[in-house]
């Protein structure tokens, strides 16, 4: 392939169509936001100025927003992922939870080995027992006939509390409700890094998200297997009549789902915190998971797109409290908004047709 | 005979845990049955538990009273039809994918309810304590046998509701020509539109009827169980609403069922926790039951033919006939 054709294809993404429907949702999401901060007496200008000034203000904020994106990128791969293969893949919670406690585990249980051995293996771990969660949703829908949409909710819901329970009976610091600290082996923090950002939690996660992001492009359009996956993606009954095994790759695409999502578990863990909590609820990266997939149109580089985007958000919207006052909340419906607008992007088609029409009017006459 | 006591009590408590699995359960299903599939019932009941906790605070500081709590459970009801609505206008008449949109439900309604919690009551997480919520109607004469009396008939108006709804629905769904149709445009849209059934409007009808039962089971948490709104409200209910509604096999009489079984367990570990022994006990595989139940159930009997609504899931295009 020429160099020409591949730019081409690289920027196809960015034209036409449907580059317009995300801008529009973003916009559209954030003006919704800003309708919202006035229903509540806020200044939406003061308050958005605020969430830019909290993301860039230092270098320990950028590095805190770096922090806070990871795990979007993770559960957005993974999410955007199962799209590619027709399944929608609403467990990422649950795999990045197992993900988690699978890192977890390893990671204080096992003291013995250097960390060139030991953390490498407890980064695999995690990443299998997420994409052991994801099989399981695969094996139901493939072989059981299971929706994977009801399945993973299920599963979601299981995860949480098998955690728990793994880490009460497993790894818990006593007389706290966390596990305790992993070994400093396991750990995947850069320390130099963290000192050079004045103390922000930099962590080795971003590095193999980005990893991910390219191993997700070269796996779907770059592999056979890719080719596949997306044939059953784009019609399962098509693929079964040409000779692909349609279950088996169900099953594929949602293991790989849940590595990725496993992945970002484990970073969590052995990049950030360093300990996991006993919780009642799960923190919903996997629910913003689906919003990252859904605005970066399962395309890896819109993926990695949005996931900045709603990183800065979120971790900006602690500066929107801090110094204007604006409930967090506020950005978790501004996102609520955005994949609100993507998925029914009917409702935008509506907004932009006329103008799209008026334009290509206008190129008839001139022709 | 103190044993006995206990009994009557895990029962009477098991029926107040039900009822808003009941209501949630049952808003499903009619949805579901009209073919929306309805993620979203989490949020629907976020919304009914916030509308009738805002509703009622600004009711009982107005002085109404008694009457308070049911203008909390209209204002419930308002809630969850506002989201219904959302779902039913994306869904149907947009074509949007049904699953995505119930996450943004579950997403917006658990945001805006925080936030206009917090917009409200000065930045803090939670409504104040409502003084007047739902009292408990003994039953004259009933509520008397010794026991039984207090197992059955000494609960709050919204359980003795909860339980009518069951047989109404199922009277609905399967007696009436309007339950025909619902359901035939559940299983096979096109076919029902052929002879001259209305698939849009039978899912806005069915959608609503979701947000309507869902709004009250949200209010009914709020009014009898928690006595406030906050972010932990509804927590999950939701979505064990949803496993029932699967355990019970999109039926009303298998949702009663499936509701009162998990109810069980429910009220099973507010009442072990009483105990000392308790501590011994794995509960976070009671908690896991519903889910677990529900999957086991999901992958064992769809051989068996067991399977929801076919059409459920997938937005109806006449095109496609």
């Amino acid at each position: 392939m020429s160099d020409n054709q591949s730019v081409r294809k690289w920027s196809r993404i960015f034209v036409a169509n449907n580059i317009w429907v995300p801008i529009i949702a973003i916009v559209l999401g954030l003006i919704c936001g800003a309708i919202v901060m006035w229903i509540g007496g806020f200044n939406a200008m003061e308050a958005y100025q605020a969430l830019f000034d909290k993301v860039f203000g230092s270098k320990y904020d950028i590095g805190e927003t770096i922090r806070t994106i990871t795990p979007l990128l993770f559960t957005g791969l993974s999410v955007g992922f199962a799209f590619r293969a027709g399944l929608f893949n609403i467990g990422a919670d649950g795999q990045l939870i197992m993900g988690m406690t699978g890192a977890t585990i390893v990671g204080v249980k096992i003291d013995f080995l250097p960390w060139i051995v030991h953390a490498p293996l407890t980064v695999i771990c995690g990443m299998l027992i997420g994409g052991l969660w994801g099989a399981l949703a695969g094996y139901l829908k493939s072989s059981r006939g299971v929706n994977e949409v009801i399945s993973c909710i299920m599963l979601n819901w299981i995860a949480l509390y098998l955690s728990n329970y793994l880490i009460r009976t497993v790894v818990l610091k006593p007389g706290t409700q966390r596990s305790e600290t992993i070994q400093e082996s396991a750990s995947m923090s850069i320390g130099w890094l963290s000192t050079f950002m004045d103390n922000a939690r930099m962590d080795w996660g971003i590095v193999i998200g980005l990893i991910c992001t390219s191993l997700f492009y070269i796996i779907l359009w770059r592999t056979k297997q890719g080719y596949e996956l997306r044939a059953v993606g784009f019609n399962p009954e098509a693929a079964r009549f040409s000779g692909i095994n349609v279950p088996k790759n169900m099953l594929k695409s949602m293991m790989i789902a849940g590595m990725f999502a496993g992945l970002g578990g484990v970073f969590e863990v052995l990049g950030v915190f360093h300990y996991q909590v006993i919780s009642a609820a799960s923190a919903g990266y996997g629910f913003d998971g689906i919003a990252v997939a859904l605005l970066g149109g399962n395309h890896p580089v819109g993926i990695l797109l949005s996931s900045i985007l709603f990183g800065v958000l979120t971790y900006g919207s602690a500066g929107m409290n801090f110094s204007a006052s604006v409930p967090t909340e506020i950005v978790r419906i501004v996102i609520g908004c955005i994949i609100f607008f993507v998925a029914s992007h009917g409702l935008i088609q509506m907004l932009y047709k006329p103008f799209m029409a008026k334009r290509e009017a206008k190129r008839k006459e001139a022709a | 005979m103190d044993w006995l006591n206990d009994i009557a009590n895990l029962t009477n408590s098991t029926f107040v845990f039900t009822t808003a699995l009941i209501f949630g359960a049952m808003g499903g299903l009619f949805s579901e049955r009209s073919g929306v599939f309805n993620i979203g019932l989490e949020g629907m009941m976020t919304g009914g538990a916030f509308g009738a906790a805002i509703a009622t605070y600004y009711a009982e500081n107005a002085g109404y009273g008694w009457v308070s709590p049911w203008i909390g459970i209209l204002a419930g009801i308002a809630c969850g039809v506002l989201f219904s609505l959302l779902l039913a206008y994306t869904t149907v008449t947009l074509k949007a994918n049904q699953a995505i949109v119930g996450v943004v439900i579950n997403i917006l309604a658990v945001a805006i309810t925080l936030y206009l919690v917090k917009v409200i009551f000065d930045g803090a997480g939670d409504t104040d304590t409502l003084k007047e919520v739902l009292k408990k109607w003994p039953v004259p004469l009933l509520s008397d046998i010794p026991f039984l009396g207090q197992a059955l008939f000494n609960t709050y108006p919204t359980t003795y509701i909860a339980y009518l709804l069951i047989p109404i629905s199922a009277y609905l769904l399967y007696k009436t020509p309007f339950g025909l149709r619902l359901r035939s445009v559940g299983e096979h849209p096109g076919a029902a539109d052929t002879v001259g059934i209305n698939v849009i409007k039978y899912r806005y009808i069915g959608v609503i009827i979701s947000g309507v039962l869902a709004g009250i089971g949200g209010a009914a948490i709020a009014l009898t169980t928690t006595s406030n709104f906050s972010h932990t409200t509804v927590s999950g209910q939701g979505f064990i609403a949803l496993a029932a509604m699967i355990f019970g096999r999109w039926n009303p009489w298998g949702v009663l069922g499936a509701t009162f079984f998990f109810g069980m367990a429910q009220a099973l570990r507010n009442f072990v926790k009483l105990y000392e022994w308790s501590k011994d006990i794995p509960m976070e595989f009671l908690y896991m039951l519903p889910y677990l139940l529900t999957l086991l159930v999901l992958a064992g009997a769809v051989g068996k033919g067991v399977k929801g609504p076919a059409a459920a899931g997938e937005a109806y295009d006449p095109s496609k006939r």
